[in-house]
C-alpha cells in the first residue's frame, strides 16, 4: 500500500478500504462474498490474562505432575458418548467447500491426537468416515446429502441452527466449486450457485426442536450424543432452550468463526463475539444445574492458541472447536505461495477468497489439479502437531494456576485488561476488584 | 400380522421392534392407539408393512427406507420427512412439511396437506388427493409433487429441478416458478404416479410447473425476486 504524504489526511470513516468497497460495489453491483471470519477488532480472549500461582495458590510442576485434558461428550442421554483425549475438536466444514484431500487431512490430524472432526453441508463422504475415528454428522437446514445410513454410522449428531459467521443466514456454495461429485451429493445441477436454506424444513422453534431431537434419537437407538450448534447472538436464551429441548452438547460459535462463503456484511456485522458468548452460555448451563455435569459446552470462533483454549475453558467451555486455524495448519495462507497469491490479487496472511475455488494451497477448492497440492498425510500431521501445541499450552497455563485438569480452570483465575472484556467476561478489571455491571455500578 | 398396542407400549419399544426386522423381512405389523405420538415407525429399513390405526404426531415414518407405512388417520408435521424409499400413505390429512427433503419413495396423502408440502424435496414423489398449503415445494430439488386439488400462494418458490403437477387452482406462484408446457412424457409420468398411488384423477386436467432457472446464479438484476 502506498504510504501517503504527511499532509494528506485520511478520513476515519471513509478510509481507503471503505472507498474501495464503495467503488467495487458501484462497479459490480453485487455484495462482497468471501470466506474466513470477521476481520475487524472485537473484544477477544487477548483482553484477558491468567493470574497464575501466588502465595495463596500453588502451581503444579510443568513436566511432572499430571494435568488432564480428556473430555466426555453426550453422556446425558446417549448410550455411547464420545470420549476425546484433548478439549479441541474440528468444526464442521463441508466437502464441497473443502477438497476431499483437505477433509481427509482433517480426519487424519484429529485421529493422531484422539479428537473428533465434523461433516458439513452436503453429507458424509466415505473418505471422511474412513479417515475420522470420531465423526460428528451435521443435520443442516438444507439437508443436502442427508442420509439415515450416515446418521447411524456417525458417532454424534449435530443439529445446526446457525454459525457464528452468519447467525440467521443460510449457506452458499458458488457455481465454480460445484464439481460433478458435489452436485450429485447435493441433488442439484452443476455450475449453479447453491443456496443452503437458513431454516430447517420440518421444525420451527424449541418445542419442535425437542420433538426433532426425539426423532433423531429414535432413528439411532438413543446411542448418539445430540449436539445443537448456534451462532452467537441471543446466546443465553438459545442455550436454555437447546438444553430444554434435550441437547446433550451445546456448540456456540462466535462471530469470529470462519465460513467458506458468506456476504461480508454478514460476517462483520451480525452476531456477538466469542468472549461474551462463552460466558452467556455457561451462565445458562449453571442456571439449569447442568454445567460440567450433564450438558457440555463447545465454543468456537477465533481460537488460535492454547491460551485461547484455556481462557474459553476457564469461562465455562468443556471444549473448543477450530476451523480457520485448522485450515491454516494444513497450509492455508502460507508464505511459500506468495507468487500465486499475488496472481489472485492477494498475499499470504490476507487470502480469504475461499468461495472462489482457486485456492493455491489445494484446500478450499474442487479443482482436481489444485487439490493434489495438499498431501493429506503431511497435512494431517501438521494439524496434529498444531493440536498438540494447543493442548500443551493449555496444560501449561492450567498447571501454572494449580489445576490438575484443564476443566478445573475457572473465571476466578482470570482478570481483564479492558473495561469491555471485564464486562463481557464478568471478571475483574486487572488490578481492581471491579466487574462492570456488578455491585450496582 | 403382529399387533402392538401403544396404550401399553413405549415409542422406543415400538421402534426398536420395527427397526429390528432384517433386510429380507416382509413382516406385517398393526399399531393400535398411536394417540398422536411423535416419531412413530421412523428409521425403518426393511420392506415391512406397518399399519397405524389412528392419528400420529410429528415425523411418522421419518427417513423411511423400503417399508410401507399406512396411517389410518391424520399425520402431524413432517410425515415421511427425508424418506429414502418405500411407500407412506396417509388416509387423512397431513400437517406441515409433509415429505420434507425426501430423497425417494412415494408419499400418498388421501386428504389435504398443509403448508410447505414437499419442501426441499430431493427425489421423492408426493401425490396429494386434496389441496396443499402455501409454499409447497419450496426449494424443491428433484422428484414430483402431484396436487389433485388446489395449491395456495408461493407454490414452487425457489424451485430447482423438481416438477409439480396441479389439477385445481393455484395462488400466486413462488419466485422462479412458472407454468410450463405439459409434454407427452409428463402425461406418462403423471399417469404412472396416479396409478401407483391409487388416486383416481384425469391426467388431462393437470398443468405442469417447474423452474424458470432465472435464479440459479446470483445476478443483481434479480434483486426484486430475492
Amino acid at each position: 500500500m502506498t504510504k501517503p504524504a504527511p499532509h494528506l489526511r485520511e478520513s476515519h470513516i471513509f478510509d481507503r478500504a471503505a472507498i474501495h468497497e464503495i467503488q467495487r460495489a458501484a462497479r459490480e453491483g453485487i455484495y462482497k462474498i468471501r470466506g474466513f471470519g470477521a476481520k475487524r477488532a472485537v473484544p477477544h480472549f487477548d483482553d484477558l490474562v491468567f493470574l497464575g500461582a501466588s502465595v495463596s495458590r500453588y502451581p503444579l510442576e510443568g513436566y511432572r505432575e499430571r494435568c488432564g485434558t480428556d473430555v466426555v461428550l453426550g453422556a446425558r442421554n446417549a448410550s455411547k458418548p464420545i470420549h476425546l483425549d484433548i478439549p479441541i475438536t474440528i468444526a464442521g466444514m463441508s466437502f464441497g467447500s473443502l477438497s476431499a484431500n483437505a477433509k481427509e487431512a482433517l480426519g487424519r490430524g484429529a485421529n493422531e491426537v484422539g479428537t473428533s472432526t465434523t461433516t458439513g453441508d452436503g453429507g458424509m463422504t466415505d473418505e471422511e468416515r474412513g479417515h475420522s475415528n470420531k465423526l460428528v454428522y451435521q443435520l443442516l437446514p438444507s439437508r443436502y446429502g442427508m442420509n439415515p445410513d450416515h446418521l447411524r454410522k456417525a458417532d454424534a449428531i449435530e443439529v445446526v441452527i446457525g454459525q457464528g459467521a452468519k447467525p440467521g443466514g443460510g449457506g452458499m456454495l458458488l457455481g465454480q466449486k460445484i464439481s460433478p461429485r458435489v452436485a450429485e451429493m447435493r441433488t442439484l445441477p452443476e455450475d449453479i450457485d447453491q443456496r443452503s436454506a437458513c431454516r430447517h424444513p420440518d421444525w420451527t422453534g424449541p418445542d419442535d426442536l425437542e420433538i426433532k431431537i426425539e426423532e433423531l434419537r429414535e432413528l439411532t437407538g438413543w446411542e448418539k450424543p445430540i449436539y445443537v450448534k448456534v451462532g452467537a447472538s441471543r446466546t443465553y436464551y438459545d442455550t436454555l432452550l437447546a438444553v430444554k429441548s434435550g441437547a446433550d452438547v451445546i456448540v456456540v460459535d462466535g462471530m469470529q468463526g470462519g465460513t467458506g462463503a458468506t456476504q461480508e456484511c454478514f460476517i462483520e456485522h451480525v452476531g456477538i463475539p466469542t468472549l461474551p458468548a462463552v460466558r452467556l452460555a455457561s451462565d445458562a448451563l449453571k442456571e439449569l444445574g447442568v454445567h460440567r455435569r450433564g450438558v457440555q459446552l463447545i465454543v468456537s470462533g477465533g481460537i488460535r492458541t492454547g491460551a485461547d483454549v484455556a481462557k474459553a475453558i476457564a469461562l465455562g467451555a468443556d471444549a473448543v472447536s477450530i476451523g480457520t486455524a485448522a485450515l491454516i495448519a494444513l497450509g492455508d495462507n502460507r508464505p511459500e505461495l506468495a507468487e500465486e497469491y499475488e496472481k489472485l490479487g492477494t498475499a499470504p496472511g490476507f487470502y480469504d477468497e475461499w468461495q472462489a475455488g482457486r485456492d493455491p494451497a489445494g484446500i478450499t477448492t474442487q479443482d482436481p489439479e489444485l487439490e493434489q497440492r495438499l498431501d493429506p498425510v503431511a497435512g494431517g500431521h501438521r494439524l496434529a502437531n498444531y493440536l498438540r501445541v494447543l493442548t500443551l499450552e493449555a496444560q501449561t497455563i492450567a498447571r501454572a494456576c494449580g489445576k490438575s485438569h484443564v476443566h478445573n480452570l475457572e473465571p476466578e483465575d482470570l482478570q481483564a485488561l479492558t473495561l469491555e472484556a471485564a464486562a463481557m467476561a464478568r471478571v475483574p478489571l486487572a488490578g481492581t476488584g471491579w466487574i462492570p455491571g456488578q455491585g450496582g455500578f | 400380522m403382529e399387533s402392538i398396542d401403544l396404550a401399553s407400549t413405549t415409542t422406543r419399544d415400538l421402534n426398536a421392534r420395527l427397526q429390528s426386522e432384517a433386510d429380507g423381512s416382509n413382516a406385517a405389523f398393526e399399531v393400535l392407539h398411536p394417540g398422536g405420538r411423535h416419531a412413530l415407525a421412523c428409521g425403518l429399513t426393511a420392506p415391512i408393512a406397518v399399519t397405524l390405526r389412528g392419528h400420529v404426531g410429528y415425523y411418522c415414518a421419518g427417513m423411511n427406507q423400503n417399508a410401507t407405512v399406512t396411517v389410518h388417520g391424520n399425520a402431524g408435521v413432517g410425515v415421511a420427512e427425508n424418506m429414502m424409499s418405500g411407500l407412506v400413505r396417509v388416509m387423512g390429512d397431513a400437517s406441515q412439511s409433509a415429505g420434507a427433503s425426501g430423497h425417494g419413495g412415494l408419499l400418498v396423502i388421501e386428504g389435504s396437506a398443509s403448508a410447505r408440502c414437499g419442501i426441499s424435496m430431493k427425489g421423492i414423489d408426493i401425490v396429494v388427493k386434496g389441496s396443499v398449503g402455501h409454499n409447497s415445494a419450496f426449494m424443491a430439488q428433484a422428484g414430483h409433487l402431484v396436487i389433485c386439488g388446489d395449491a395456495e400462494d408461493g407454490l414452487g418458490d425457489s424451485i430447482y429441478e423438481a416438477v409439480i403437477y396441479v389439477s385445481g387452482e393455484t395462488g400466486k406462484l413462488g419466485a422462479d416458478c412458472e407454468e410450463q408446457p405439459m409434454t407427452a412424457d409428463d402425461r406418462q409420468t403423471l399417469t404412472e404416479l396416479l396409478a401407483r398411488s391409487g388416486i383416481e384423477a384425469d391426467p388431462a386436467t393437470f398443468r405442469r410447473y417447474g423452474s424458470a432457472r432465472s435464479l440459479y446464479n446470483f445476478k443483481i438484476d434479480n434483486l426484486g425476486s430475492y
